[in-house]
């Protein structure tokens, strides 16, 4: 029998639907593999083997009886950030330590809604932040890619792509403030997508940035993460942002071309001292998509390099004000002391790892008396100019080619002495985040060292179909089908 | 713009974060570093741009003024660190 563990998501679906074999046998080989290699990638922070049987045993009784969804017994990963019910959300932080949630999150409640089957929680940055998976309170995942090497898989959805990489489920859910799905799928050889803010709903979904965090997929290829993207979306009256739109079919976008699409090329995003392979990928990309029938366009993003350091007074500042939930007084855990503030400060100081207090005294400090306009009304400021850079863009282009990240995976420990080196990462995927605009990831070639390289597709609001097709041409021309050797 | 000890022990104490004295200068280098950085932000002209507070264009949607949850008592109670008869059980916080 084939190893079910290395089909796509969409032949599983296919295998699963001409009766080729069950979901309790495509979950049982998940199962089996998660228990050997798990230990040396340190992907899964739990493993959920019997609820995992259930739901499978539950799948195949549905499609017996006629009603099978559009993921009916597809085995999947769920980001640890994402609420399940009875099962240990901790989003990788000591603070929440056995918290279980007693609600669901709507973007897993639509995944269990359509069949799908729960493997377990996918390891990450703690809450969100980081780009190396290093912050995890679970420790750093590793990346299945030269394993021998402990390269990091990225993040913060390390976990998912590492897992996605390494055949340990067919799909996951993973989520984006400034990068952390693109630039894991870009180190791993997967691909991400990070919709439209407000196509996800983030209720349930513990939060890190509120106006930034945006649920989406990472997967083997385009097609499964279309196939994902359609089942996670959809309008929520539980999220206020939650956008009231159609959900397209994300999938019949993958194969349209891009005959006649015209695609931006951002000088700014050429930056200096960049790796070659790195500006030949691009190209090759550029070349591909030419090839394909679109017309390159050279476009402008001039407030591109104002990005990052927008993010990190963003992102601290609604981090900041998140997590001022965790006090240790309704859930997770609390350290003692001698009166309420000494408990709280106590609390927090052992339950937060040393970034999240970095990003929560950063935030603290710029929304602070004195301070606010300085900072944080400067960054709102300077985040409209960013917007209005890519809505000057889509009067000349209907996407934008650009690299994912700046370099290949790392060794893990390499970067985590210097946080503005850290955050230099998320360079070429933040400037989405801060316009709300959707971007994918694809793997698109190797670099001197035969690790993986992606190229993102940046797209127009709601616009993810284009996403696809320009995606799915790259996917199609770079014919990337190295997998990591485990 | 930069942080003084002083600055970033008032900072700790607004985020309810414990601080040991010996990391105190440790974070004053690390948080000057980091505004450092984001005094980039002053080359930016932003004479008569109004503020970005959400990146959807759309009003908040108003509800129903009705009760649609509640009486859940236990399942709100099930992960307090401390709970006795129905409360959470907390240090005190008035004398």
């Amino acid at each position: 029998m084939t190893d079910l563990t290395k089909l796509t998501l969409k032949s599983a679906l296919d295998g699963l639907s001409k009766g080729d074999f069950t979901s309790l046998e495509i979950t049982d080989a998940f199962l089996n593999k998660i228990d050997a290699i798990n230990p040396k990638l340190n992907a899964y922070t739990l493993v959920t083997h019997e609820k995992a049987r259930e739901d499978a045993k539950a799948s195949d009784a549905r499609r017996a009886a006629g009603n099978a969804g559009a993921l009916e017994g597809a085995p999947l990963g769920i980001k640890d950030l994402f609420a399940t019910k009875g099962y240990r959300t901790a989003a990788c932080s000591k603070i929440l330590g056995e918290f279980k949630p007693e609600y669901e999150s709507t973007v897993t409640s639509n995944l269990w809604r359509d069949g799908a089957v729960m493997l377990g929680k996918l390891n990450m940055d703690e809450f969100a932040m980081g780009s190396s998976n290093e912050t995890s309170a679970y420790g750093p995942v590793v990346n299945p890619w030269q394993v021998e090497k402990k390269l990091t898989p990225g993040g913060s959805s390390g976990g998912s792509a590492s897992a996605v990489a390494a055949d340990l489920c067919l799909a996951a859910t993973a989520t984006d403030t400034g990068g952390s799905i693109r630039q894991p799928a870009s180190f791993t050889g997967t691909v991400g997508i990070k919709p439209t803010y407000g196509r996800c709903s983030r209720w349930g979904i513990v939060a890190f940035a509120s106006s930034l965090d945006q649920a989406g997929p990472i997967a083997k290829d385009v097609t499964d993460t279309a196939i994902m993207l359609k089942s996670m979306c959809g309008h929520d009256i539980k999220d206020s942002t939650s956008l009231n739109v159609p959900v397209p079919d994300f999938a019949a976008a993958v194969s349209r071309g891009v005959k006649g699409l015209k695609i931006g090329v951002p000088k700014e995003y050429r930056l200096d001292g960049m790796p070659e392979e790195i500006e030949k990928l691009w190209q090759d990309g550029i070349n591909w998509l030419k090839e394909a029938g679109a017309e390159i366009v050279d476009i402008s993003l001039p407030h591109t390099k104002y990005a990052l350091p927008t993010y990190y007074i963003v992102a601290p500042a609604e981090a900041s004000s998140n997590l001022a939930r965790y006090d240790g007084m309704r859930f997770g855990n609390r350290v003692d002391g001698k009166d309420l503030i000494d408990t709280y400060e106590k609390t927090r100081a052992a339950g937060f790892g040393a970034e999240v207090q970095r990003r929560i005294l950063i935030g603290t400090y710029v929304l602070s008396a004195g301070y606010y306009d300085a900072y944080y009304l400067k960054a709102q400021k300077v985040r409209a100019r960013i917007l209005e850079d890519f809505t000057k863009a889509w009067e000349k282009c209907d996407a934008i080619l650009t690299p994912t990240a700046p370099s290949a995976a790392f060794p893990l420990g390499q970067k985590q002495t210097d946080p503005i080196q850290m955050y230099l990462n998320d360079v070429f995927t933040v400037t989405t985040n801060l316009a709300g605009l959707p971007g994918i990831s694809v793997p698109a070639g190797v670099d001197v060292n035969g690790l993986p390289l992606g190229l993102q597709v940046i797209g127009k609001a709601l616009d993810e179909e284009t996403l696809f097709a320009v995606a799915g041409s790259i996917e199609k021309a770079a014919n990337f089908t190295a997998k990591p050797n485990l | 713009m930069s942080v003084s000890e002083k600055d970033v022990r008032k900072i700790a104490r607004l985020s309810r974060l414990a601080i040991q004295d010996e990391k105190v200068p440790v974070m004053v280098d690390e948080l000057n570093g980091i505004l450092n950085w984001i005094e980039m932000l002053n080359e930016v002209n932003v004479d008569g741009v109004e503020p970005m507070t959400s990146v959807v264009a759309q009003v908040l949607p108003m509800r129903d003024d009705v009760v649609s949850d509640g009486d859940q008592q236990a399942a709100v109670l099930k992960n307090a660190p401390k709970a006795d008869s129905g409360f959470f059980v907390v240090p005190k916080a008035v004398e």
